[in-house]
């Protein structure tokens, strides 16, 4: 029966105690060592990329935002702190005096709203949906949850380009309003804040439904038993029982719409057809039309920061859960 | 003996007075509440009314979009030999499947160097980088890709399709990180023990256990970043050169110029293969019951 | 060579472990799971890792097969230090608890793995898988997936796979906790027939203390990080050294005595009824000292109340098992002990619940431990 095996191991070494201890820590040190370099080794390639291309990128632009633009394209190295100064102020062109730059107010103003008012529609549509699927039996969940994850993975750009067929004044709903009479013009809906709003929601209410529903699963229906036992009303069950609990659920899920919401860029250019701006939109156009890189780049950088907090705002509380 | 007879019965306890307020023979529901199913129905029917009506009147015969006379496939053969609508569709593919190829290999690499391990230093690290694309506005990152890369294009002259590869690499990366990770946590270590137990050095370990068994994940990883990299816009527009068409800019430019029949037949197609894609991904990666 | 309980042994142990300790973490929450610990085990030894969960067993045995790294000590295979060589390098196989066999491989392909990994021709493997297939008794299963077998069937086709290579050492880590009892009977049998066919040594995980005995040559019992004793099944069970070891193995009944004579290795003790026995005393008991008497119950036997006993009682009560009955005698001299007689000739109702009662104890049944 005797074959041969693996490779029979080497000499035999001393085996003092003291000479055992260090060997065996050693050896075990630097077994981990190289572990820990080949594992940074493995990530290194998409760390370059990510780097390379997504941080370093963005270095950049934070270098352009305090240098002059440049007549067509691009700028001149040059430190100018203009473009910060316009993310909040205006210069009167003849005093050099400082004064609020409403005209961004108002689209800083529009997309914060707009954003928010995304959230929160989401939120009432999607909780309910969200309860209503935890709450099937085990095979129709699936469905369901297949259901709403499908059109999300579906292409954006076609679900708002749909949605623009719909309510445009050529678009399917006047048309069929017209024709049965109910109207003798078309409804302006395109182009409004509504139309915005639609598309954003319509767009993103995936991402509230599945956060929510994650927490709702996990959700011990014995605690709403004895809150009903304990006297409350169906509407106080869900508003002191159930929604407290689900809190995680339904932060995440707002942060999940909020921050697409305020940096959305196509669907205003859509549906909202540029005359409804967000910020995107104007980013976009300091890179266009308007010609001016800095100010673009201290915007976009300023969109950033704004999501920034709200993520580290989201950390941070999801942290003191935990803590708890 | 009335209550004996409903507990035999299997009723819970005697009947009270009340009870002629509740629904006949139906218990107290504790998950119900009112009108969250119509909720849940609407959204639903809200969420694939818009497809639905799309994907209806593509089939439409008349060539004003709007007015339905009669059923016709005529639109989708029309956009089907559509030349700049089968070269925009060709060069997504490629990009796309450029991309995924990239970033699934990256991120393959990189979730088995971040997951079931200890906590070495720089792991947070690696960790925050590989989401980082997810965590920015597609806006910032589109306008920094293109001030970068126009940068690059001056000071080599390298001009190509690679920056949009590139571009799509980046975020893609993510997107098929996170489904292989969740795979490989999944993952009993045992595994990898009993093999190298079995004589098997690390590098054979992985060949033949790891690797195997992580297939499904890495697949579902690829089609998600060939999904994302197929349906991208933002990015697109902005990265993009001139000639550089993929699908979606095309439907964003044709919508400047004008909506057309053969627009709503490809964008149906265009909706259909995503949903398809969606559907294969959610199979693959559906967790195993318990 | 001679090892720590005098037995002789031919040739180089098979595994050795001098001074191992391991410890997990670091600072205050550190863990120590083995702490100073020896042990030599010899070749075509069936020997057993024996003690409580938390003891430490396993982890020996991750350091024996190379999962592990110990903190301090050395390992040594065949007089070879291993410490520093990962599981691959050494020619040591397992057989885990939760089996861990490949799902995604065949029967044959999982057997046949570590043969493939060293790198044997086709053949040769083929010829393998075969003969192990056979010797488990698994050959109508060669071609299925594992999900497709039960239980016993997964636990033989890991045992198959484990022995394929040939091993130095088979490392077994609670295999038939997951199993059973009819089949942890069965494969027990079977275990043990396959350590003599095969000759190779077989290093046994468990914390069923029945398992150690029925089942291994010698046994080693752990309690927290150390080796409290090394014996042959009979030595553990009838000279437990220990009150763990005696607690630990079977059931046992503990009398407190004093030490009245001492002379060298011999003395008297006094029993708590008065009666004084000649004992073999260890170094660390003086005249006047206590020790703690270990007694198994079926060494006791019942006479009538009077004189020729060595302690006296009142019956409590007796609990019937078949085989045999149970009487728990309440002493005179205060506690209590567990009497254990064999119905030999069928359920005798000759006591009843309050007779009084004469323990007879044969001295060497007497076990001194040494706390």
């Amino acid at each position: 029966m005797a074959t041969e095996t693996a490779d029979t191991p080497s000499a035999p070494q001393p085996v003092s105690t003291a000479s055992a201890v260090s060997s065996a820590a050693a050896a075990s040190d630097a077994i981990e060592r190289r572990a820990v370099v080949k594992r940074w080794l493995l990530s290194a390639p998409a760390l370059v990329v990510i780097i390379g291309c997504g941080l370093m990128p963005l270095l950049i632009i934070f270098a352009y935002s305090w240098t002059k633009p440049a007549e067509y394209a691009g700028v001149i190295w040059h430190f100018q702190p203009d473009a910060w100064i316009n993310v909040l102020f205006q210069e009167d062109l003849f005093s050099d005096a400082l004064s609020p730059n409403w005209a961004y107010y108002s689209i800083y103003l529009r997309s914060i709203l707009i954003a928010l008012q995304t959230t929160m529609l989401a939120l009432i549509i999607g909780f309910p949906t969200a309860y209503f699927i935890a709450t099937r039996e085990e095979r129709s969940r699936n469905a369901w949850l297949f259901l709403i994850t499908i059109p999300f993975w579906s292409n954006l750009l076609i679900r708002i380009y749909a949605i623009m067929m719909i309510i445009r004044d050529e678009g399917y709903l006047n048309h069929a309003l017209l024709a049965i009479g109910a109207i003798d013009q078309p409804l302006p809906i395109i182009f409004t804040n509504y139309a915005l709003s639609y598309g954003l929601i319509y767009a993103y209410l995936p991402l509230m439904v599945l956060p929510l529903y994650a927490s709702l699963e996990k959700l011990d229906f014995r605690l709403v038993e004895a809150g009903y036992d304990l006297y409350a009303s169906r509407f106080k069950v869900l508003w002191h029982v159930i929604i407290p609990l689900v809190k995680p659920g339904i932060v995440a899920g707002s942060i999940l719409v909020f921050i697409p919401a305020i940096g959305d860029y196509i669907i205003a250019q859509i549906l909202g057809g540029g005359k409804r701006m967000m910020l995107g939109n104007l980013i976009a156009q300091q890179f266009g039309t308007a010609r001016n890189w800095p100010q673009g780049s201290a915007l976009a950088l300023t969109l950033m920061a704004v999501v920034m907090l709200a993520l580290v705002f989201y950390a941070t509380k999801s942290q003191r859960k935990r803590a708890a | 003996m009335t209550a004996v007879a409903d507990t035999r019965r299997g009723r819970p306890g005697p009947r009270p007075v009340a009870a002629a307020a509740r629904p006949k023979g139906r218990r107290f529901d504790v998950k119900t509440l009112p009108g969250f199913a119509v909720m849940a129905w609407f959204c639903v029917v809200a969420l694939y009314t818009p497809i639905a009506v799309l994907v209806a009147y593509s089939f439409n015969d008349n060539n004003t979009v709007v007015i339905w006379t009669q059923f016709s496939v005529r639109w989708y053969g029309i956009a089907l030999n559509d030349e700049e609508i089968r070269d925009a569709a060709l060069l997504s593919l490629k990009v796309a499947f450029l991309a995924s190829l990239f970033a699934t290999t990256f991120a393959t690499m990189a979730a088995i160097a971040t997951t079931r391990v200890p906590n070495y230093r720089g792991l947070t690290f690696i960790y925050a980088i590989i989401n980082q694309p997810l965590m920015v506005p597609e806006i910032v990152t589109g306008i920094a890709t293109i001030v970068f890369f126009g940068l690059i294009r001056q000071a080599t002259g390298i001009y190509g399709i690679g920056y949009l590869i590139t571009a799509h690499i980046v975020f893609c990366i993510p997107f098929a990180y996170l489904p292989i990770r969740a795979r490989l946590e999944d993952m009993d270590r045992t595994f990898e023990n009993a093999a190298a137990d079995l004589y098997a050095s690390p590098w054979q370990a992985f060949r033949h256990v790891t690797f195997p068994l992580l297939v499904p994940g890495i697949l579902g990883g690829g089609m998600l970043a060939f999904l994302v990299s197929l349906d991208d816009v933002v990015i697109s527009v902005l990265v993009a050169g001139p000639g550089e068409t993929t699908l979606p800019l095309y439907v964003v430019s044709q919508i400047k110029r004008g909506i057309t029949p053969e627009l709503n037949a490809m964008a149906s197609m265009f909706l259909c293969a995503s949903a398809i894609l969606a559907t294969l991904f959610f199979l693959l990666t559906r967790r195993k019951a318990k | 060579m001679r090892l720590q309980d005098g037995a002789e042994l031919t040739g180089l142990p098979a595994v050795e472990a001098k001074n191992v300790t391991k410890t997990f973490g670091a600072g205050p929450d550190a863990v120590v799971a083995l702490d100073n610990v020896s042990v030599t085990i010899g070749q075509n030894e069936f020997f057993t890792l024996l003690g409580p969960s938390g003891c430490g067993k396993t982890t020996l045995l991750r350091l024996t097969a190379g999962f592990e790294m110990p903190t301090a000590g050395s390992i040594l295979l065949e007089g070879h230090e291993v410490a520093h060589l990962p599981p691959f390098k050494r020619p040591v196989n397992t057989v885990f608890q939760s089996y861990a066999l490949f799902p995604h491989l065949t029967v044959a392909q999982n057997i046949g793995f570590g043969l493939k990994m060293l790198g044997r021709k086709r053949k040769v493997i083929d010829e393998a898988v075969t003969e192990m297939l056979k010797l488990v008794r698994m050959e109508p299963m060669r071609n299925r997936k594992v999900h497709q077998l039960s239980g016993g069937q997964q636990q033989r086709v890991a045992l198959a796979r484990a022995l394929a290579p040939q091993p130095k050492v088979l490392l077994l880590d609670e295999p038939l906790s997951a199993l059973d009892l009819k089949l942890r009977k069965e494969m027990q049998i079977e275990l043990k027939r396959l350590q003599h066919e095969t000759g190779i040594t077989f290093i046994f995980v468990t914390h069923d203390q029945e398992e150690a005995l029925t089942m291994s040559d010698r046994v080693a019992v752990m309690s927290r990080g150390k080796i409290l004793q090394i014996g042959t099944p009979t030595e553990i069970y009838e000279h437990p050294v220990d009150r763990f070891v005696a607690d630990f193995i079977g059931e046992t009944n503990f009398i407190e005595a004093e030490v009245t004579q001492r002379i060298g290795n011999k003395g008297e003790i006094r029993l708590p009824s008065g009666i004084e026995v000649p004992r073999e005393l260890g170094q660390h008991v003086a005249v006047g000292g206590k020790v703690t008497l270990a007694i198994r119950p079926e060494r006791i036997d019942l006479v009538r109340p009077g004189a020729d006993c060595h302690l006296a009682g009142k019956v409590e009560n007796i609990v019937y098992f078949g085989t045999d009955t149970h009487f728990h005698i309440d002493l005179d001299s205060g506690g209590d002990v567990t009497v254990r007689v064999q119905n030999r000739r069928g359920h005798q109702d000759v006591l009843k619940m309050g007779d009084a009662v004469g323990l007879r104890i044969a001295p060497e049944a007497m076990q001194v431990l040494k706390d």
